[in-house]
């Protein structure tokens, strides 16, 4: 075997004491293309964002070529063969294809960009691509999100890679343009270029890949030959044996039809290429999970229910009425009151900068004003309910809500909604980020709320906490709900091969 | 889709565009008016008075390209004009030295607004601010009262037709030679501002630098993420922005022959520089439009105030007017908002 092109040696990086990678070995040789598999969370992105010198490691070394190098900006990175495609895509709309392919070193002429040459470079990378479609001159925002990830492969390749590190790069493609980039990496790969590929389509890892890696809670795992481990190993080893976290007991599933009022049905839901038809219900005293990958139109469809997104098609009933909310101000305060508990409280959820009072009182002023005015009285009655009932933690409630921990800023987002008494609750991710002894609290608060008869629909990226929570849960994959699982079949399995799309039974 | 080149060209600039189309309509419509339109003299003085604040225009583009505003471009002008109140005169060689010098000048107070925002991580709007009235006071110092005795021949020269600059200079047989008479006619204000754009604007919009520019305003984050030299940038744009505004400053000297002082004068160049850049079609947001778009959106708020001298509107409705044009234009831009799908998008 060749010697790795890239080492990692007892790697470790943290977020404020978050670990995100820990003590990790882990090789990439030339010549191959090697699948980095993992759950949410399980540090693939922090290991690739290292190789490209977006972040520094905290601890350890990384050498390429078998000399120790460390990056400090992707420049760098670049320059020294290591490109990366990232999964944000890191072209600039406003300029064109051509500008972009060429964007960190354009052919120049007596020191000013040659922009014939340049059309002339980008037509022949993206004739690699078999992309002749595009027009070089055209603004990449002309451009549809498959044909930009195209392009991006296209600047990619031009920077002549040896390491070529693709960050779910076909997570957007046509299959006509999965099958170029397979060809492509194969292509690479005989003339000795390493990819590193992190996808999370199953079939396409084994497709494509020679080489995989298993993560798992910022720990390399194991990696191994493809056709070593079979479909169902995998699976198990990526989710690994974890410590639960205590969850509150839950009520024997009701059988249909003997489930309460439904409080939010959901039929035929889509809009733009995100959501593509999605239908599920959640009853009173329920909580129903979202689960799947990230990124499979979870947070599209709680934003659609709030009447955030325009031009959504579909049917939703939510308590008597029929029809989306037209906006998040109609939606709370409709009879049948809902709120969304954001994905990012910092700028979703909270107004970081204003006092905890003002903040817990955002969303409920209409019922505790008298006419145009705020009611002191009733403000100061409701923040305290507010702080009693969630427990938070604050020292004057005229603090501003960004000196509180990222647990009890948390709370202040959950107060805030409850204030309105809502019959519909929406949760994006609401323990992100947050600490152990929190997430119960909120697992707990869920749960009494959902016996107090509120419906909650729950979306979070960690499987144990949909096991954990849910009654029921949706698994979404590609804007649909893929698969329905109710009582004893909500497993860490079952939840992972059905977010892969794949039938372990079968496998 | 392939489309053909002009189409294309049409499509990514629209609101450059529009804005060369309403200004071709007023000014023919104003020339029309006017009882000596399209004649030599109408022109001389048309382009007189607008040559300062299209100077000051194109300063004001490129920290509005970088996402930014520049606040101390009026102030910058200010400076300069006064400096140039003081040096350009005397022997031809010091009249040189002291354009070289009034120009430098401007150009240092723009890298320094740079350095401040790139190395002190200061927004632009408030470092600007700041260093505009410092300007302003270094003005002071320089022209406590308006007065100054800038070169008489060149204030001719520069501010008349070809023709005259030729017969102030004896060249070309004092503007008679024959291969002079098709340009004999055009303006010096305005082949100044031509000569400027393409010997410093159209090869900064061509090299990485100026593409930088434009990716930062674009998305800084992408920029950063494809290695482009973002602190570089950013200075170049305020040094460039600097050097821009000198060019209004030291016209302006050469225009009255002297200097002043004048903050309310500063302050309105500055207000009229941002409305200018918008008219143009580059977006506050950064990262689209060009100091051409901004020289044309500077023509089109000067022609709105010549309509004020032919026809008899009160000159009092003057910001009134320049106002309701200004918030028209803008609209336009606004409604690219009612095809955003994702509500949230529009907070960001």
């Amino acid at each position: 075997m060749s010697a790795p092109i890239v080492e990692y040696r007892g790697i470790s990086k943290f977020f404020a004491g978050i670990r995100a990678l820990e003590n990790v070995d882990f090789a990439c040789r030339s010549g191959t293309i090697h699948a980095v598999l993992g759950e949410n969370g399980a540090g693939k992105s922090t290991l690739i964002k290292i190789m490209a010198g977006v972040l520094a490691p905290d601890a350890g070394e990384m050498l390429l070529d078998g000399k120790p190098v460390t990056f400090s900006s992707p420049d760098q990175a670049t320059r020294n063969g290591v490109v990366c495609m990232f999964q944000e895509l890191s072209l600039i709309s406003d300029l064109t294809v051509a500008d972009n392919i060429c964007i960190s070193d354009p052919p120049r002429r007596f020191g000013l960009i040659d922009r014939r040459a340049q059309t002339r470079r980008a037509e022949e990378l993206l004739a690699r691509v078999r992309c002749e479609d595009v027009d070089p001159n055209a603004l990449v925002r002309e451009l549809s999100l498959s044909r930009r990830q195209m392009v991006e492969i296209a600047k990619a390749l031009g920077r002549d890679p040896k390491v070529l590190i693709l960050d779910e790069a076909t997570s957007a493609l046509t299959s006509r343009d999965v099958q170029t980039v397979y060809d492509l990496l194969a292509e690479l790969k005989s003339q000795g270029v390493a990819s590193l590929f992190i996808s999370h389509r199953m079939h396409e890892v084994d497709a494509l890949c020679d080489t995989l890696s298993v993560f798992r809670n910022g720990r390399h795992i194991e990696t191994f030959a493809k056709g070593e481990k079979s479909e169902r190993e995998i699976v198990k080893l990526m989710i690994g044996r974890d410590v639960e976290a205590q969850f509150p007991p839950k009520p024997a599933p009701a059988p249909e039809g003997k489930r309460g009022e439904a409080l939010l049905k959901v039929g035929n839901l889509s809009w733009l290429n995100r959501l593509n038809g999605i239908d599920l219900s959640v009853h009173r005293g329920e909580i129903v999970g979202l689960g799947g990958l990230d990124g499979q139109g979870q947070k599209e469809l709680l934003l659609a229910l709030f009447g955030v997104l325009r031009d959504v098609e579909g049917e939703v009933v939510v308590g008597e009425r029929k029809g989306i909310p037209s906006s998040p101000a109609a939606a709370k305060s409709a009879r049948t009151r809902m709120a969304l508990v954001p994905e990012d409280r910092k700028t979703e959820g909270l107004m970081l900068g204003m006092p905890i009072a003002d903040n817990l009182l955002a969303a409920s002023f209409s019922r505790i004003s008298r006419g145009p005015f705020i009611d002191p009285q009733q403000a100061r009655r409701s923040i305290e309910d507010g702080i009693a009932r969630l427990q938070i933690k604050a020292g004057s409630t005229n603090d501003p809500v960004m000196t509180l921990s990222g647990g009890n800023q948390q709370k202040v987002v959950i107060a805030k909604w409850l204030m309105i008494d809502p019959d519909v609750i929406l949760l994006n991710d609401p323990t992100r980020g947050i600490d152990v002894g929190t997430k119960q609290e909120i697992y707990r608060l869920m749960r009494d709320l959902a016996n107090a008869g509120k419906a909650i629909l729950f979306y979070s990226s960690d499987y144990a906490e949909l096991i954990g929570c849910c009654d029921r849960v949706s698994v979404l994959y590609g804007g649909r709900v893929v698969a329905e699982k109710v009582g004893d079949e909500i497993s860490e399995e079952g939840l992972v091969a059905a977010s892969l799309n794949i039938d372990v039974e079968a496998a | 889709m392939r489309q053909s080149s002009i189409k294309r060209w049409f499509f990514q600039n629209v609101g450059f565009a529009s804005a060369l189309a309403l200004l071709t309509v007023i000014y023919l419509s104003y020339n029309m008016l006017h009882p000596r339109g399209f004649s030599s003299a109408v022109a001389i003085q048309n382009t007189n008075e607008a040559a300062a604040i299209a100077f000051v225009a194109m300063a004001q583009t490129l920290p509005v390209l970088l996402g930014g505003l520049d606040l101390s471009v009026g102030a910058v002008m200010t400076l300069t004009n006064c400096i140039a109140s003081v040096l350009v005169n005397g022997s031809p060689g010091q009249i040189a030295l002291g354009i070289f010098l009034t120009l430098a000048s401007g150009t240092a107070f723009g890298f320094m607004n740079g350095c401040i925002v790139v190395f002190g991580r200061i927004q632009p709007i408030i470092a600007t601010l700041a260093t505009g009235a410092i300007a302003i006071g270094l003005a002071l110092l320089v022209r406590p009262k308006p007065g100054g005795d800038v070169d008489g021949d060149l204030g001719w020269a520069l501010t008349n037709s070809v023709r005259d600059f030729a017969d102030t200079y004896g060249i070309a047989d004092g503007g008679d030679a024959w291969w002079l008479r098709p340009f004999a006619d055009i303006p010096v204000p305005f082949l100044l501002v031509v000569f400027v754009t393409v010997l410093v604007w159209v090869p900064f919009r061509r090299s990485v630098t100026g593409r930088t520019v434009y990716a930062i305003g674009s998305a800084e984050g992408a920029a950063f993420m494809s290695g482009l030299p973002i602190a570089r940038a950013k200075i170049a744009a305020f040094t460039l922005g600097g050097f821009f505004a000198a060019c209004g400053g030291l016209y302006l000297a050469i225009q009255t022959s002297s200097g002043n002082a004048d903050l309310q004068q500063a302050g309105a160049y500055t207000l009229n520089s941002i409305a200018a850049v918008v008219l143009g079609g580059t977006s506050l947001l950064g990262g689209v439009g060009s100091a051409v778009g901004s020289l044309v959106g500077a023509m089109i708020l000067r022609v709105i105030s010549f309509y004020f001298r032919i026809l008899d509107i009160d000159p009092l409705l003057q910001p009134l007017i320049e106002g309701v044009v200004l918030l028209v234009a803008v609209s336009f831009g606004a409604i690219r908002t009612l095809r955003v799908k994702n509500k949230l998008d529009l907070f960001r």
